[in-house]
């Protein structure tokens, strides 16, 4: 079925009203559409008709989306365990309700004079997120975790004049494939090596790898793998006698109950949003923040925009503008720091949102709740004869490493069986950590019910 | 009843102005805004508190200074600010040029916010996602329509974040080929988006800047003098910011190629263009769209947003992984690109605003993008001829059509009233419209760029030209009467800038204000 009326006027495009365009053309004085693009040459004016199907009225389309999206199975209907960088969280109802307002959604870069609600909200979600991470300085977000520390990483390397960086053996290996794009050519990556056993930082390794050459020393809590880097305060120290900086990627569902970097020495905290209240979006959810101490040297090393309070010309009122607005692509073009355009503005409300929804005890309760979901999970699958649940010995927190070497049977078989039964296994390993053989990461949120776990357990008892 | 006489010019509007507090000073100890799950019973009877096995120096000691407020007031508090924000589909959206503001149709909302979409974990067995990638898929097919190019990635998350994909490629290429360090210098043009330059910079490029000639176009003869064997790339927008489409692109790009370099096209806003004229046969080796500007993703006060990155075959195996592909009737995903940059965003991208423009082109179909374009440029070409009939407006270089935007000047009235491009964007704010000055430098003096799109009808129209023409009245009568503007905003104008330069006065957050004002209070 397609819309007959699409040749006169469409309802996306008022001005298709033949009377109206007509009207229009003999005003500016052009007798056709076509003379109106007179100024590209003959030969690059495009002959043909584009192969795309014809339009589709509303109804119609409709139905063509139900029908094509019916064709994925989502995460509501299965029990998922999946995670590794885009988690299942619980997402309260108001943060939906604020980021599908149309006055947010469809709002873009105004001044603060049409859109002062969002330099507000912005400013917030800033402010917000600093209580969590403890530090006075956040920036409005990038486009993920992985843009966040590869910035971090940049900001280092500026502050230091330095041009290496040592990151964890442990990272996400799609993560580690975004900075190491983004860092070259002039930064070089370093592995840093991890305990078999735990997974941690090899301190002995980072000794040896740090130099006067190391702009910054970064590794996660917790870690993509799921264990807790316990030694961090070592970790800082050696970076600190190199004169390196110290930058940490967080998850912040951990931070009402773990210690914010900050604490700890960190100089840089990075990390994800998405899960503040974010669906996951088939990973569209993802968004990363900057955080640091309020130092000159570090807020104008920033490529993002910080949005800073001010008065008016009226007491009582607060105005918001732009800090350092100097620093930034946007009024320098190449000699800005970086560049900086369209991020994730949307996401960053929207954990605003969140972090006002849950408050301190909130927090704190998301956190424990998932440590002990977490950690119910762990003594369970371990039970399974030939499943070792967790890999690696230490603390986790919301996902650990289930090794299936003992079962006899690949990872990738293993998700299928569970498929089947309505299960979305651990991300597989084998590939991406081939040196811990058949081994899946397995993310246990707030959202899983004990029953969740149990069936698992059953399913994987079962094959 | 006497009739109600309706027959100002101008719209008499107030924005919202609810004088909300900063969130914190909401905080009532005890309040609770949502409950989170808990564990059940039976967990924490198996692993106690779960918390205690932390290191000591590990446990959160201070809570997190978080407000504690109730649901309603939390709900409260944002919609308020929600409506002093003035989103697009509450105004005739034309005044931030460049952005491409047009309508975000409703029915694609509809479908972003299903869980079939929403609740997709991105490493699903691609077998459970055969919808999402089905659709993104057909959308590769279409943008191949639309440009001409072979290949397209859709996981750049915004136009900056193509073009850093783009400048990826080139050095990527060029190491391919082994010219990596004897090739290091990128061409772009003054008029073009700061990111090309910026992006371009950050893969360790040397800039070449080109400046137009005296009608508005790129020089050539300064391009030609450019290239050279250090010449890795060149990167444009054709029209540039000035609406002025560059007739002699097909020998740009020529000129590039006979140096070697490779040409790069900024079709972030291809809205004058689609079903028009191709990136391919302008002769260029890739190009990318922004989903939110041609096709209508919501801009979400900034993102997420998305970029459609398209590549010839020639440059196919340095994209960005994992590509999707079909398979009779299967959709796959394929990571194993020779010579991939890598990854750029994580996972697939933002896709939900694939699905959002996917669904905009299946409401349009062939046909309608052409109307799009023909729309967007007749809007334009009629905002330009009545804006040229204000008072003090005008708009340098070639005389003539333009296409879907315009990059006006106030020269002629600042020089005539001392008033300035910021001050009638502030005085633009109390009718009700959004007003971009343009990006820096100020090539162009006092300056503002319009575009109109396809989205306004010609009474929309009038109504924003109607607007400029009574505030350049106004600065001809009552100048300060502009120059203190705003008065119907949800604030007055910040008049003091040194709390955004000062490293003793900013505060980026509420934290940093309450230690740097604890003084003063």
């Amino acid at each position: 079925m397609t819309n007959s009326k699409v040749d006169s006027a469409h309802p996306y495009i008022p001005n298709t009203v033949p009377e109206v365009r007509d009207a229009m053309l003999k005003q500016i004085g052009a007798e056709s559409v076509e003379e109106l693009f007179s100024a590209i040459p003959d030969e690059l004016i495009y002959k043909k008709e584009m192969a795309i199907p014809e339009a589709l009225a509303e109804f119609d389309l409709s139905k063509h989306l139900e029908r094509t999206l019916n064709k994925n199975t989502s995460t509501k209907d299965v029990i998922s365990f999946l995670g590794g960088g885009c988690w299942e969280h619980f997402v309260p109802a108001v943060c939906d309700e604020v980021n599908s307002r149309a006055e947010f959604l469809t709002a873009y870069a105004g001044d603060e004079y049409e859109d002062h609600g969002r330099f507000q909200v912005l400013f917030e979600y800033q402010s917000l997120v600093a209580e969590l991470v403890d530090m006075d300085v956040v920036n409005v977000p990038t486009f993920d975790w992985a843009q966040a520390a590869a910035t971090s990483i940049r900001m280092a390397s500026r502050i230091t004049g330095r041009k290496e960086a040592l990151v964890p053996k442990t990272i996400s290996p799609d993560r580690l494939k975004i900075i190491k794009n983004y860092c070259s050519p002039d930064i070089q990556l370093t592995f840093v090596d991890y305990d078999e056993a735990t997974g941690k930082m090899d301190l002995a390794d980072l000794q040896r790898k740090l130099s006067a050459d190391v702009a910054a020393v970064y590794f996660e809590n917790p870690s993509y793998l799921g264990f807790i880097e316990t030694a961090c305060k070592e970790i800082n120290e050696l970076a600190k006698q190199h004169a390196a900086i110290t930058i940490v990627g967080v998850d912040p569902s951990s931070l009402g109950i773990m210690e914010p970097p900050s604490r700890y020495g960190a100089d840089i905290v990075c990390g994800e949003l998405q899960p503040l209240g974010i669906h996951m979006n088939y990973g569209g959810g993802l968004s990363g923040f900057i955080a640091t101490r309020d130092e000159v040297k570090f807020v104008e090393e920033f490529p993002s925009r910080l949005f800073g309070v001010a008065p008016t010309s009226v007491e009582g009122e607060y105005g918001f503008g732009d800090v350092l607005y100097e620093r930034t692509s946007m009024a320098q073009r190449e000699k800005g720091k970086e560049s900086v355009g369209t991020q994730t503005s949307m996401w960053a409300i929207t954990a605003g949102v969140y972090l006002a929804l849950m408050g301190p005890n909130g927090m704190k309760e998301l956190g424990t709740t998932i440590m002990q979901k977490s950690q119910y999970a762990v003594q369970q699958l371990d039970k399974i004869e030939g499943i070792t649940a967790s890999h690696f010995k230490g603390i986790n927190f919301k996902e650990f490493v289930v090794d299936f070497n003992g079962t006899g049977k690949t990872v990738k078989e293993v998700n299928e069986k569970l498929r089947e039964k309505g299960i979305f296994g651990g991300i597989d390993l084998s590939e991406e950590f081939p040196e811990l053989g058949q081994a899946a990461l397995y993310c246990v949120t707030e959202v899983h019910s004990k029953a969740d776990i149990d069936q698992l357990v059953e399913a994987l008892q079962s094959l | 009843m006497k009739g109600i006489i309706r027959n100002q010019k101008v719209r008499n509007f107030h924005q919202a102005k609810w004088d909300e507090p900063i969130i914190f000073e909401l905080h009532q100890e005890g309040e609770r805004g949502v409950i989170p799950p808990h564990a059940e019973q039976d967990i924490t009877e198996s692993v106690g508190d779960g918390v205690s096995v932390l290191p000591e120096a590990l446990q959160r000691k201070a809570d997190p200074k978080l407000p504690e407020i109730s649901q309603n007031r939390v709900l409260r508090h944002y919609l308020r600010l929600s409506q002093e924000t003035l989103g697009a589909a509450f105004n005739v959206e034309i005044g931030q040029g460049t952005c491409t503001m047009k309508y975000s149709p409703k029915i694609n909302e509809v479908y972003a916010a299903s869980p079939k979409v929403t609740a997709l974990h991105p490493k699903q067995d691609d077998a459970t996602v055969q919808g999402m990638l089905e659709v993104i898929h057909n959308l590769d097919l279409y943008m191949r329509e639309i440009s001409g190019m072979d290949y397209f990635s859709f996981q750049p998350g915004s136009g900056t974040q193509s073009l850093f994909a783009m400048a990826s490629i080139v050095r990527a290429y060029h190491e391919a080929n082994g010219e990596a360090d004897q090739r290091d210098e990128i061409i772009t043009t003054i008029f073009s988006h700061p990111s090309q330059a910026a992006t371009a910079a950050v893969k360790g490029y040397k800039i070449i800047t080109l400046y137009p000639d005296e009608d508005g176009f790129p020089d050539i003869d300064k391009l030609k003098a450019a290239v050279s064997e250090r010449t890795a790339g060149f990167v444009v927008a054709n029209p540039e910011d000035t609406g002025i489409y560059n007739a002699k692109i097909k020998e740009f790009t020529k000129i590039v190629h006979d140096a070697g370099g490779i040409c790069y096209y900024d079709q972030a806003n291809a809205n004058g263009l689609l079903g028009i004229t191709r990136a391919k046969e302008a002769g260029f080796d890739m190009c990318f769209f922004n989903l939110h500007k041609t096709f209508s993703t919501p801009h979400a006060c900034g993102g997420p947003a998305a970029g459609a990155l398209g590549v010839t075959d020639q440059l196919k195996p340095f994209l960005p992984g994992p590509i999707v592909e079909k398979d009779g009737d299967t959709y796959t995903l394929n990571d194993d690109l020779e010579h991939s940059i890598g990854k750029v965003r994580s996972y697939h991208g933002v896709p939900q605003n694939i699905l959002r423009a996917y669904a905009w082109i299946r409401a349009l179909g062939a046909k309608g993008l052409k109307q799009v374009a023909e729309t967007a440029v007749l809007n334009n070409n009629y905002l330009y001829h009545e804006i040229l009939k204000i008072k003090g407006a005008g708009a340098p270089y070639i005389k003539g059509k333009r296409l879907e935007q315009v990059r006006y000047s106030w020269e002629k009235l600042y020089q005539d009233t001392g008033v300035t491009t910021e001050d009638i964007s502030r005085r633009m704010a109390d009718f009700g419209h959004q007003y971009w000055t343009s990006h820096h430098p100020f090539v162009v003096p006092q300056p503002f760029t319009l575009e109109p799109t396809e989205s306004y009808s010609k009474t929309d129209l009038d109504e924003y030209i109607a607007s400029l023409t009574h505030i350049a009245n106004e600065a001809y009568t009552d100048p300060e009467k502009v120059k203190s503007a705003p008065y119907n905003s949800s604030i007055h104008a910040v008049v003091d800038q040194s709390p955004f330069e000062d490293p003793n006065k900013w505060a980026v957050t509420w934290r940093a204000y309450l230690k740097k004002t604890k003084a003063s209070n």
